[in-house]
């Protein structure tokens, strides 16, 4: 507890930098995988290769992708784009799947309805089918999003500062004081993320507040 | 690149005590021990809260949470709490192993429960209506039907396993992590990079390695691999390669 209060600021700015870290690829990864999703939903011959393509991409070891990343993008090994290209990549790999589902899952005849009120295609995806899909893509969002913060916490073994540092450091350290407070950092960041999607989420589906209030 | 590919194919690294073959034994080793022993843990206590429902609040929310620990500072903690308490080389294994176990299973735990508990309502009580009792029913409907989603759950395990054993090489156990450690204390690159490759192909090969079993080990009845037309809508609902996201989502350190 005393080592925390030392060193308050240093946990602080750890904890913006995973901010950063987990919440970039997290907005990044959505607006890459909004379009696949759709792909994949609008042409059902692509469904089964780009699900299964984003999901081998996810079964690779966050420590083995980080390392790997300079041969794909030509940066350096300390580079924090690394992270970020990486994290994307998780991210896209579970919402692509999502995005699709979720937009699967608007009736039929709303889409009907749409058309008939003479909603050209990109128009209806963008005003009817993407915010009905709203609730199943924020419960990717909300999965993608916790378990981002976990895994940027191993690019502290490449030397990437985050909150994992603290791991690192206090490991080498043999101190368990700022492990400690760096895995709570990351549950309470983890919740933090997943609370700010559940409130976005609610602004953007006032219908479902309607709903639920004349039940 | 060819650096990489040179350092892979180097002679030298196919042989001895730090070899590429020993490594990868190490790995499958470490993840193969953690795996089997939360596959007994959790597999029945899964099958336990599905059938009878009870404690199904703490398996779904336990799911959720273990997905907010970061595996690395898990490690750590357990290696220096527990770690000085041990002796020779168990002090590292052993505190290795009990992450890998709790870490492996959340997502068993949930396949097993969720399989299980989506077993449709209706084939429960055609079961009961042919006379079975309670662990009957579990054994010859409830489990054969849950079977899916028992291996997507242990598929997620086992990457989340093999992933974090990768970790592991950090506290000074052995494994394929140990390319990427040694590597990067040395600035050897190539070692690095040769080692993440191996990694990702060892976790691509165990996922579909997982997949196949999935997809033979389960009743042709579920999977629709008998042409009836139900079936082959059911086989796209079920195809291993498709289906484990919901407990695969967990899969990842």
């Amino acid at each position: 507890m005393t080592w925390f209060l030392d060193h308050v600021s240093d946990v602080l700015s750890l904890t913006g930098k995973h901010v950063y870290l987990a919440g970039v690829p997290l907005v990044l990864g959505l607006l890459i995988a909004i379009p696949i999703g759709w792909l994949a939903r609008r042409y059902k011959v692509l469904y089964p290769p780009l699900i299964m393509g984003t999901g081998l991409l996810y079964t690779i070891p966050s420590l083995a992708l980080f390392i790997l990343m300079p041969l794909f993008i030509g940066t350096r090994i300390l580079d924090p784009v690394n992270v970020v290209v990486a994290m994307t990549i998780y991210t896209v790999a579970l919402l692509v799947r999502t995005v699709a589902d979720g937009l699967g899952a608007v009736p039929e005849a709303v889409t009907q309805s749409a058309t008939a009120m003479g909603f050209k295609r990109v128009r209806r995806l963008f005003m009817v089918e993407l915010p009905l899909a709203v609730p199943v893509i924020s419960a990717g969002m909300r999965v993608a999003a916790v378990s981002n913060v976990s895994i940027v916490s191993v690019a502290a073994i490449i030397g990437v500062p985050q909150l994992g540092s603290l791991f690192t450091d206090g490991f080498r350290r043999d101190f368990t004081d700022p492990i400690v407070v760096g895995i709570l950092a990351c549950v309470l960041l983890a919740i933090t993320f997943d609370l700010v999607i559940i409130a976005i989420t609610r602004l953007l589906t006032p219908w479902q507040q309607v709903r639920r209030a004349t039940r | 690149m060819n650096d990489v590919l040179s350092w892979l194919t180097a002679s030298a690294h196919w042989t001895g005590e730090d070899g590429i073959p020993q490594r990868l034994l190490e790995h499958l080793y470490y993840s193969g021990v953690a795996l089997l022993i939360a596959a007994v843990i959790a597999i029945p206590l899964g099958l336990f809260v599905g059938h009878t429902g009870r404690g199904r609040f703490v398996v779904v929310n336990a799911a959720g949470a273990a997905r907010a620990v970061p595996s690395l500072g898990l490690l750590f903690v357990s290696v220096l709490v527990l770690g000085p308490r041990l002796t020779g080389d168990t002090a590292f294994v052993v505190p290795c192993e009990i992450v890998l176990v709790v870490l492996a299973i959340p997502p068993i735990l949930a396949g097993a429960y969720a399989g299980v508990e989506e077993v449709d309502p209706a084939v429960r009580d055609a079961a009961k209506g042919m006379g079975m009792r309670g662990p009957e029913v579990l054994a010859r409907v409830e489990i054969p039907c849950a079977l899916p989603l028992i291996f997507s759950g242990l598929r997620s395990g086992a990457l989340q396993v093999v992933a974090t054993a990768t970790i592991a090489a950090t506290v000074g156990l052995g494994g394929l992590g140990r390319f990427l450690i040694d590597g990067l204390a040395v600035r050897d690159y190539s070692q690095m990079a040769a080692g993440a490759v191996l990694v990702a192909v060892l976790a691509l090969v165990v996922d579909l390695g997982f997949a196949l079993i999935q997809r033979y080990a389960v009743s042709p009845g579920l999977t629709g691999r008998i042409g009836t037309r139900l079936g082959a809508e059911r086989n796209e609902a079920l195809d291993p390669s498709v289906t484990s996201a919901d407990t695969r989502e967990s899969g990842r350190a």
